[in-house]
């Protein structure tokens, strides 16, 4: 039986001139920007790394096929003739999942193209986040699985006290970061790209300065310039980060201690994440949420049950409501200690007593230093303002030329593939053809044990939506109790949803919670950015028996009004 | 309080102690008024029949501890039935409790503004004056929550549930405290708390800061410590030394106790001895032994004996010399997973004192001349006598060796130290009749010595290659004094 076919298009994409300024958007994401608090947003997938995919305008499909490496060293030739009068074509500031992206398809747009990085390269998401956590997330769940007697029973097996050593495990984190930071540094180099050292700052129009703190420094100038500076954790005011008993993620991935009680501020995806590891290694877990329920940014049927089996049989309580105003370190024979208020009074609450507090209230844009004076920009909150295509917007409302924004600093979309997706997505306009990213279609996923996944509306979010614009949504659910491969490894806990328009069967949103919910989700997520129809996917055959399946069943048991034409009606033999 | 809820409200069970079941139904200013337990209770009813223990009532069904929002009456107040005596918050109202005895009140147990669990005894009640000294002495040896704390600082709800000092009752035992305090209990404490049903507020933390954790309600509740669910393991070496720790606690093997035994406790050092050896049964060690002629070992110890050499000295050398061409005998298996070759050779030698038993390290030993070793070890087994000798003395030994000759012990096996590759056994040198290569007989003498050793790193061949070359050089032992 064959099962598998490789297709290989290459990314023929015309140059057209270039669409400057004026052009309005025809994909608006007011809708998402509308409904979602970005510092709650903060998770990450990370894009491959010597290779991007391209996104074209919504809707429209191109698929690329990795090339061989020959052809890289045939692209790095192309990064040597800039555009007349310029250093550079593209000088991207940051060199992390965003501003890497970018600069790799730069390249393969033929733009000469540098990268400027103050620190290392990678970013946040590669050295301080999602690279070094899913290292920790691997051991948690081994662990979780090894310590479940019953679970490991009922396959028969007898499993000894699963122990494990801290350090090796703090050690896996950090050779998978600089792993993948070497990853991402030959990927580059062996493209061309001039990696320049030192902080990023823009002068004027296309013109950067950069060098390190106390050297001289070198002015460039380039025909486009793309801010990628990202973000680092936010830490509310009241709070005193020590590193060692009061600490960030950045901290926490280094894995120095494994406190007996942590308290995590912050229930959103690294809040959680983090529960996941400490509970697995043996903590004990508070939550602090200012919101009314935990895990606010879920959709709320999925986060109930998120709670009802990530939270409530674990060794982990809660706070909601309030806000930690106080956090003093552990000091002088003293334990942690943290002050609650009521997040609508602010009347005192509570005063915790713990071994150590994590802080996990989202992250803050990186942006100080970077010149926006010099072209007349004011940050947001310190978010760099931009439009629909990554164009920042000056203090006037106007559009700074050849000046581009994208990944955490605009805080669109705190993720570092969404930050990817927004680089590849301004080299596009650069290079002549105008594109933009559909953030609708951007999936996320939180790496617990099981995984949270989601991509699109949540459904409070498509009711609202289906209200204003006057249409009818439906919900169709199917659960992982009934799929063959999920009940074979005896992970049955776990439900998949999808909200869609029964008229003309447009996906509107999914969400997946269970095993391998990060994976399944691309399914769906691809359908979005393809503009693919219920109707149609639904005929998509899935290898039995896989967890794909439990989405194959979604698909189909969706109802979508039958008079809706059909893009495949017949099965076609080839 | 108020009135008109209670009138509303429905009247619970009335709750009496044993003691006044049979008496009169007492006098309530409510007519639905809730149950109170109001209660003669004594610990010794011959000598403090008339003092009696006011109890925290129980207001409500649920309830299962109140505030003492004010004591109506103070002490040294003459109380009649049916008066009102004290006012208690519970978890739904204020109320009034009224007295159902005549008496004084002789002390006050649990201030006002301070909680209490119900039926936990809250204020004494004398019959007659001359119990009053009496009843305070009790109350004041009950605890020291005296009725002195002023109500103001009890902090507004939820109320901090001081736990009442017991007067010596049976009563379900409330905490001794100092006062009102912050109950602090970790999350998986209060998830198994609820699961048992036990009251937190009962527990005295046993945690960090005092907290309670998981532990303490288990052991309130009498249950079984849940196995450790991640302890962080260091070494594996500690592994087998909790299972081996464990192991005894799990089926503690009764034995027949034989009437007239005395027990002695453990020293420190037979302790670790103890500790050493059960850590020893998890290494997997087998012996290989050999015959060595001591001819001339015994000639050349004659020679240097009066320099103040020791024979221990001349073993520790020969047995160095020998490491030095077999270092994996020399070596050690810390993690069951690689070896570990030590860089020094270190001969520690057991050594039998004060009933203990210590093994004090001749470091170097195949670098240091015999008359050193000899000075070294003199030192050492002085400052052993006198408890003098520093971990690093007697802890740092790559190779052990023991010696029972000079009791005429012929042969033994020894256990081999955790930590260490082998350790050697050495018998007495007897005469002893041996035929040589070419058949003639002739008499000899002839000590056995017997090596264990740690089978994950040393094989039978490596020891036995070992101990020909310990063999040579014992049996031609010029190269001892070079």
């Amino acid at each position: 039986m064959q099962s598998s076919f490789s297709l290989s298009l290459s990314s023929a994409s015309p140059i057209t001139g270039r669409s400057d300024g004026g052009a309005t958007s025809t994909a608006p994401d007011l809708f998402f920007s509308s409904t979602t608090t970005p510092s709650q947003l903060r998770f990450c997938g990370l894009r491959r790394e010597a290779f991007s995919g391209c996104k074209s305008s919504n809707n429209a499909l191109l698929l690329k096929q990795l090339r061989p490496m020959k052809k890289i060293s045939a692209s790095s030739s192309r990064n040597g003739t800039p555009s007349k009068g310029f250093d550079y074509d593209l000088v991207i500031i940051g060199a992390g999942v965003g501003g890497h992206g970018a600069a790799l398809h730069a390249v393969e747009k033929g733009l000469k193209t540098a990268i400027i990085e103050g620190d290392v390269v990678g970013g946040t998401c590669v050295n301080r986040g999602c690279v070094p956590s899913k290292a920790l997330l691997a051991v948690s769940g081994r662990m979780r699985e090894l310590q479940n007697e019953h679970h490991m029973k009922s396959f028969g097996l007898q499993v000894a006290a699963a122990g494990y050593d801290r350090q090796q495990v703090a050690d896996h984190a950090q050779n998978l970061a600089t792993k993948i930071r070497n990853n991402l540094t030959n990927s580059m180099k062996s493209l061309g790209v001039d990696i320049l050292t030192g902080f990023g700052t823009v002068v004027g129009p296309q013109k950067v300065k950069y060098g390190k703190v106390g050297e001289s420094e070198t002015l460039i100038t380039a025909k486009d310039i793309i801010i990628a500076t990202g973000s680092v954790p936010f830490v509310p005011k009241g709070v005193e980060v020590d590193g060692k008993t009061v600490i960030t993620s950045d901290h926490a991935l280094k894995l120095e201690t494994v406190p007996e009680w942590i308290v995590i501020v912050g229930s959103g995806y690294i809040g959680l994440e983090f529960s996941d590891v400490y509970t697995a290694l043996g903590s004990e877990v508070t939550f602090v949420e200012a919101l009314d329920q935990l895990m606010p940014g879920f959709d709320p049927e999925i986060g109930k049950l998120a709670q009802r089996v990530l939270i409530n049989p674990r060794k982990i309580d809660y706070h909601t409501g309030v806000f930690a105003s106080k956090i003093t370190p552990a000091r002088d024979g003293k334990p942690v200690t943290i002050e609650l208020i009521d997040a609508k009074t602010k009347e005192l609450k509570d005063t915790l007593e713990v071994d150590a507090a994590l802080i996990a209230t989202g992250r803050a844009p990186f942006t100080q230093g970077l010149g926006l004076e010099n072209v007349n920009v004011e940050t947001q909150r310190g978010f760099i303002p931009v439009d629909e295509r990554m164009r920042v917007i000056d203090s006037k409302g106007k559009l700074v030329p050849h000046l581009y924004c994208i990944g955490d600093a605009n805080g669109k979309m705190m993720l570092a593939h969404a930050a990817s997706a927004q680089g590849i997505s301004v080299v596009e306009q650069v290079s002549g053809k105008d594109h933009v990213l559909n953030h609708l279609s951007i999936p996320a996923a939180c790496f617990t044990h099981p995984e949270i996944s989601m991509v699109g509306l949540t459904e409070p979010q498509a009711r609202e939506k289906a209200e204003k614009e006057g249409f009818e949504i439906s919900i169709a659910k199917t659960s992982f109790k009934a799929n063959t491969k999920a009940l074979a490894e005896n992970e049955g806990e776990g439900i998949a949803k999808l909200i869609y328009r029964p008229d003309n069967g447009e996906i509107l949103g999914v969400h997946i919670f269970g095993m391998h919910a990060a994976d399944l989700i691309h399914e769906a997520s691809n359908a979005m950015a393809l503009g693919t129809r219920i109707q149609d996917i639904k005929y998509a055959v899935h290898a039995h028996p896989t967890l794909s399946e439990v989405i194959d069943e979604l698909f189909k048991s969706a109802k979508v009004k039958s008079d809706v034409p059909s893009a495949v009606a017949e099965p076609v033999a080839v | 309080m108020s009135s008109s809820l209670l009138q509303s409200r429905v009247p619970t069970a009335l709750s009496f102690s044993s003691s006044i079941a049979g008496g009169t139904k007492p006098q309530w200013r409510f007519t639905s008024a809730p149950a109170v337990t109001f209660t003669r209770r004594t610990r010794n009813s011959t000598i403090h029949a008339k003092i009696r223990e006011i109890f925290m009532p129980a207001l409500s069904s649920t309830m299962t501890e109140g505030k003492i929002v004010s004591w109506i009456k103070s002490e040294g107040d003459v109380l009649s039935k049916g008066e009102s005596v004290v006012v208690v918050e519970s978890d739904k109202a204020d109320m009034d409790v009224e007295t159902f005895y005549d008496g004084i009140l002789a002390a006050i147990v649990v201030a006002e503004g301070e909680s209490a669990p119900v039926g936990a005894p809250i204020g004494l009640l004398a019959e007659t004056e001359a119990e009053i000294e009496e009843a305070k002495a009790k109350a004041a040896g009950a605890g020291s929550s005296a009725p002195s704390t002023p109500a103001a600082s009890a902090p507004s709800p939820p109320p901090p549930p001081a736990p009442v000092a017991a007067a010596p009752t049976p009563v379900a035992a409330p905490v001794a405290a100092d006062g009102p305090r912050k109950i602090v209990s970790t999350p998986f404490a209060k998830k198994l708390a609820k699961q048992h049903k036990v009251d937190i507020n009962k527990l005295v933390g046993t945690g960090p800061f005092g907290r309670i954790t998981p532990a303490d309600v288990e052991a309130a509740a009498g249950i079984a410590p849940a196995k450790s669910s991640a302890a962080p393991v260091t070494a594996a070496a500690h592994a087998p030394a909790a299972a081996a720790a464990a192991a005894p606690a799990k089926s503690a093997p009764t034995f027949a106790e034989i009437p007239g035994a005395t027990i002695v406790p453990f020293t420190t050092m037979q302790a670790a001895v103890s500790k050493n050896m059960i850590e020893s049964l998890s290494v997997p060690t087998f012996r290989v032994g050999y015959p060595i002629i001591t001819d001339a070992l015994d000639a050349l110890y004659e020679k240097v004996k009066p320099k103040g050499v020791t024979m221990t000295a001349l073993l520790a050398k020969a047995a160095a010399m020998a490491l030095v061409q077999h270092p994996v005998v020399n070596a050690s298996c810390k993690d069951g997973k690689s070896f570990t070759y030590n860089s020094s050779i270190n001969i520690a030698v057991a050594v039998a004192i004060n009933g203990g038993l210590i093994t004090p390290v001749l470091p170097d030993a195949d670098k240091l001349d015999l008359y050193l070793l000899s000075q070294k070890w003199k030192e050492l087994v002085e400052k052993a006598r006198s408890k003098q000798l520093q971990p690093h003395e007697y802890n740092s030994g790559t190779f052990t060796l023991s010696n029972l000759g000079m009791f005429g012990v012929d042969r033994f096996d020894a256990i081999l130290p955790p930590g260490q590759g082998a350790i050697m056994a050495v018998g007495a040198s007897k005469p002893t009749a041996v035929a040589d290569k070419d058949g003639y007989f002739s008499v000899k003498s002839q000590m056995l010595v017997n090596v264990t050793a740690d089978h994950r790193i040393v094989y039978g061949a490596d020891l036995a290659a070992f101990l020909k070359t310990f063999a040579k050089i014992v049996q031609e032992p010029d190269s001892l004094t070079m």
